[in-house]
């Protein structure tokens, strides 16, 4: 029985194994015998028994006791021992293995061997593994044996030297100066080899990329001889002559031509004549125009040869062959940036993949199509990419959309639209949006003031109808919270009337609250939403209450806190309820509280810091941080005052933590002493006047009196006020929010302004109040502060 | 520069593994099954290029066997599918009709024939006919050394 039918027989019986563990018993018989054998003398069969070895380490199995083997096979003067000792080495020893080096003495000796098989096994074999000390060792041969008459040796050669100086960059000018003959070679393998080498030496050095430039022109006649050539049977694939050849040289001739114009000129009639007479039927021609492609695109090409280029490219994309459309999407990928308009003009086909079967067409399709959108063709490119959101693949549903998203606000043609697209995108793949989707779509709402009717009829009936996708329920139930009143009142023009009541309204918010697939925040955003509602409706406030009270013993930590401070709201502070849940103003995309979550520093220096907190922290970052800005100007910091004023909430808090002195406060500003009176405010039978208690070089105490000579009483009357930068505010508790009809009782509210720059006291006060059932809100300017009496 | 070159059959079994660049052994495992999985995966009218970290990785499937080679940036994929398929030619050349256990109980000789074909990740020879007489040349050389050897005279 010859050793190689073993081979065979063992292969067999490993084969025929039915179980793991039967593999392994065999394999482990094997490996036993296997060893045995090396640690005997000189026998025949060595390169048998490396060879089975190798198979069992194919399957997987720790082979490493056959690497001294492969070091003494090498050594072994037989061919045979050699051919497995040298693809020993290959499989089981890397530059990481001390024994690689063993065999580098050995791989001298061969290289200079007589028999060219045998020199060839050592190339092979240090192209394959050689180590950089090995590397430097054997460059010397190397580059004596690309010199040499034998086409086979100079090759193999070639290649050898290409891994040295990947090994070793510095050896590189060792073979320099032999491999520019090589490129007179007629021999292909010898004509590749050198072409190889040369590219390995260009990219690693510019001074030999500049000696090479030289070289064009020999390159560009290999070329052209390539391309005229008539049929040669031994290098054709398909009809075309040697592709393997042309594709090394095309890109040769890329790196070359690259930042030069020199160069690039000289190959522009190659580039023209190959581009247009390579057949691209089957795959070969097809590589050879694709390389064609990437080098006119990368040289400094004429623009007709460009345009060239992408048409060839734009051919691509209708071939039947799947992997000709995705090469030449990804080329149109690298050069949409460059040439844009050329691109542009393939955009439908381009669009059309968008539909093709295959997954990664797809990926190119969309990201070529995104970046293909431009001012003038938004409109349908976004009906496309909308319908192509909703049936593409789950792995590309972020990218799609974060790219819509992106899209829609570089060229959005009205706000309308933005709008529409946005919510289209939430009710296809909302829970693949990215978490600034939100709040980005909030603040596009609010900006848009004469849509909030129609967006809020929208994101109610997307509401009603699903309420599975989070960033839509979030941005509906802040929406509707917002704007309930302009959903309950019905009419608008852009939308099918449809009615809404009251109930349905809070059934939809109700039914997001309760549902399990709510997450945390946006049960917090709907709790707010229905909160603020009690101020936009009449009839189901009761309701209202209900649901906020149940949440107060809610696990959710977050829930709970609000639906206790919203309960305080309707217990305790009632008459302010109003003012606190009145409409957001427009956010401002870059304002200071346009942060995540951060409240910028001036707030927090708020002096009467307690609970009940005010209840706005749980709102959406933009608007709490907005009221914080409001909190600001209470809080006695440099904001400039705006029209949006002074709220009562931080009122609030002062008077939960100085209730008795404020009383006290009250009480004082109430003495009834002669002091100066200026009426501010008569309307309506309602009457405010500013009486000045004290009044120093930089300090002003005042006092609003209202009063009401109607004859029913005035409800949730409220003050408000604010003044110029460098003075302060600070207002007090008013004494209460109900004036008595027929000037029976006034309400009263202390003021304390702090001027340290002496400024001219001006100061502008909102009144609010509900009188026979209408809600009145004025606002005066008052310029002149009576002077008090010098006592 | 192509990376390495691996043959699996449809069961994810390793016919053939050829590393153009020195990892451990431990990478090579995980790299195998990463191919496997991602290749034996695709849909069959799928496109023959996958993404894969930072490599390009083309591959084709002949009857019961995958062959996968990994490219890196500047390569090109199309010319990769004709080396592949160059390489299948080279096998079929010289077993005669080859299937899959032709490479199962020859597979010393399949490395061979790659070994003529690509070296350090690059063709070696573009002519087929000169890779067939270089190959059959070196067996004639393995037997005669072999008869030679086994010669009672000897």
């Amino acid at each position: 029985m010859t050793p190689s039918v073993r081979l065979q027989e063992m292969i067999r019986i490993i084969r025929s194994a039915r179980t793991q563990g039967e593999e392994r018993g065999v394999i482990q018989r094997e490996c036993a015998a296997i060893r045995a054998q090396f640690r005997q003398a000189d026998n025949g069969g060595r390169s048998h028994n490396l060879a089975k070895l190798l198979y069992v380490h194919m399957l997987g199995y720790p082979a490493h006791f056959g690497q001294m083997e492969c070091v003494r096979l090498i050594a072994s003067p037989r061919y045979s021992d050699k051919r497995v000792g040298y693809l020993g080495a290959m499989m089981l020893l890397d530059e990481k293995q001390d024994a690689s080096l063993l065999i580098t003495n050995s791989i001298k000796n061969d290289l200079s061997h007589s028999s060219q098989y045998v020199q060839s096994l050592a190339l092979c074999t240090l192209a394959c593994m050689g180590s950089s000390e090995m590397c430097r060792d054997l460059a010397p041969e190397i580059e004596r044996l690309l010199k040499s008459s034998n086409s086979y040796i100079k090759k193999k050669a070639a290649l050898c030297a290409v891994h040295i100086v990947r090994k070793v960059p510095e050896l590189g000018e060792m073979f320099t100066p032999s491999v520019r003959a090589l490129l007179s070679e007629k021999n292909h393998g010898v004509l590749h080899g050198a072409v190889v080498l040369i590219t390995e030496l260009c990219e690693r050095n510019p001074e030999t990329l500049d000696a090479f430039r030289k070289a064009v022109p020999e390159l560009v006649q290999i070329m052209k001889g390539l391309v005229t050539s008539g049929y040669s049977p031994e290098h054709n694939v398909a009809g075309i002559s040697d592709p393997f050849l042309q594709v090394r040289i095309l890109r040769l001739l890329r790196i070359l031509g690259r930042n030069s114009d020199t160069a690039s000129d000289a190959m522009n009639d190659l580039l023209a004549q190959v581009a247009t007479n390579t057949d691209s039927s089957k795959t070969a021609g097809s590589a050879v125009l694709y390389e064609t492609v990437l080098t006119i695109m990368d040289i400094k090409s004429e623009s007709g040869l460009r345009v060239l280029a992408v048409n060839i490219l734009g051919r691509f994309l209708l071939n039947n062959d799947r992997n000709i459309r995705y090469i030449s999407m990804t080329s149109l990928q690298k050069i949409v940036q460059t040439d844009h308009n050329a691109v542009q003009r393939h955009r439908g086909t381009i669009v059309d993949c968008l539909k093709d079967p295959d997954a990664s067409v797809k990926r190119r399709a969309l990201e070529l199509s995104l970046a293909l959108v431009s001012a003038a063709n938004i409109r349908s490119m976004m009906k496309e990419l909308l319908t192509f959101l909703s049936s593409c693949p789950p792995e590309l549903r972020a990218h799609a959309a974060s790219g819509i998203f992106n899209a829609a606000e570089r060229y959005a043609p009205s706000q309308r639209w933005h709008i529409d697209t946005i919510l289209h995108v939430l009710t296809t793949a909302g829970g693949d949006v990215r978490d600034e989707t939100v709040p980005n779509l909030i603040q596009l709402i609010t900006t848009a003031s004469d849509l909030h009717s129609y967006t809020v009829h929208k994101l109610y009936r997307a509401l009603v109808t699903d309420i599975s996708q989070q960033s839509l329920v979030q941005v509906a139930c802040w929406c509707i919270g917002e704007y309930g009143d302009l959903l309950l009142k019905g009419d608008c023009e852009e939308t099918e009337p449809a009615e809404v009541t009251e109930d349905d309204v809070l059934d939809a918010l109700e039914t997001v609250l309760q549902s399990h697939m709510s997450s945390p925040s946006t049960r917090a955003f709907a709790l707010t939403a229905t909160m603020k509602l009690s101020t936009r409706i009449r009839d189901n406030i009761d309701r209202i209450r209900s649901i906020v009270s149940i949440y107060g013993s809610c696990i959710d930590l977050e829930l709970q806190q609000r639906a206790v401070e919203y309960n305080a709201l309707f217990k305790k502070y009632d008459h302010m309820r109003a003012a606190v849940l009145e409409r957001m103003p427009v956010i401002d995309k870059s304002s200071p509280g346009h942060t995540n979550g951060e409240i910028p520093g001036g707030t927090v220096k708020e002096p009467e810091q307690l609970k009940p907190k005010p209840p706005v922290t749980g709102l959406t970052q933009q608007p709490a941080s907005q009221v914080c800005d409001l909190l600001d100007l209470l809080g006695g910091t440099d904001k400039p005052s705006e029209p949006s004023l002074a709220p009562p909430t931080t009122a609030a808090t002062s008077t939960n933590s100085t209730v008795g002195g404020d009383l006290l406060d009250l009480l004082g500003g109430l003495e009834p002493t002669p002091v100066p009176t200026v009426t501010v405010y008569e309307k309506n039978g309602v009457m405010v006047k500013l009486q000045c208690d004290k009044h120093t070089d930089t300090a002003v105490t005042i006092t609003l009196i209202a009063s009401n000579s109607t004859e029913n009483d005035v409800t949730n009357f409220t003050l408000q006020a604010a003044v110029p930068k460098s003075i302060q505010l600070q207002m007090k508790a008013p004494s209460g929010d109900v004036i008595p009809a027929q000037g029976m009782g006034h309400v009263t509210q202390t003021v304390l302004l702090h001027n340290p720059s002496k400024a001219t006291l001006k100061m502008r006060v909102r009144v609010c109040y509900s009188s026979q059932g209408t809600m009145c809100q004025d606002t005066v300017q008052v310029d002149s502060f009576p002077s008090p009496v010098e006592n | 520069m192509m990376r390495f070159l691996l043959l699996f059959s449809r069961q994810g079994k390793l016919r053939l593994q050829k590393w153009f660049l020195p990892l451990p052994e431990r990478e090579k495992k995980k790299i195998i099954r990463d191919m496997t999985t991602m290749v034996l995966a695709r849909n069959p009218r799928t496109c023959n290029f996958l993404h894969w970290k930072d490599l390009k990785i083309v591959y084709k499937r002949y009857a019961s066997l995958y062959f996968c080679c990994a490219l890196e940036e500047q390569d090109n994929e199309l010319l990769a599918l004709e080396v592949l398929h160059r390489y299948v030619e080279l096998l079929d050349k010289y077993f005669g009709n080859v299937c899959e256990l032709d490479i199962i109980f020859n597979f010393e000789k399949a490395y061979f024939i790659l070994d003529e074909f690509l070296m350090g990740g690059e063709i070696q020879e573009t002519s087929k006919l000169t890779i067939a007489k270089s190959i059959e040349a070196s067996d004639m050389l393995q037997e005669t050394m072999e008869e030679y050897m086994s010669k009672p005279a000897f």
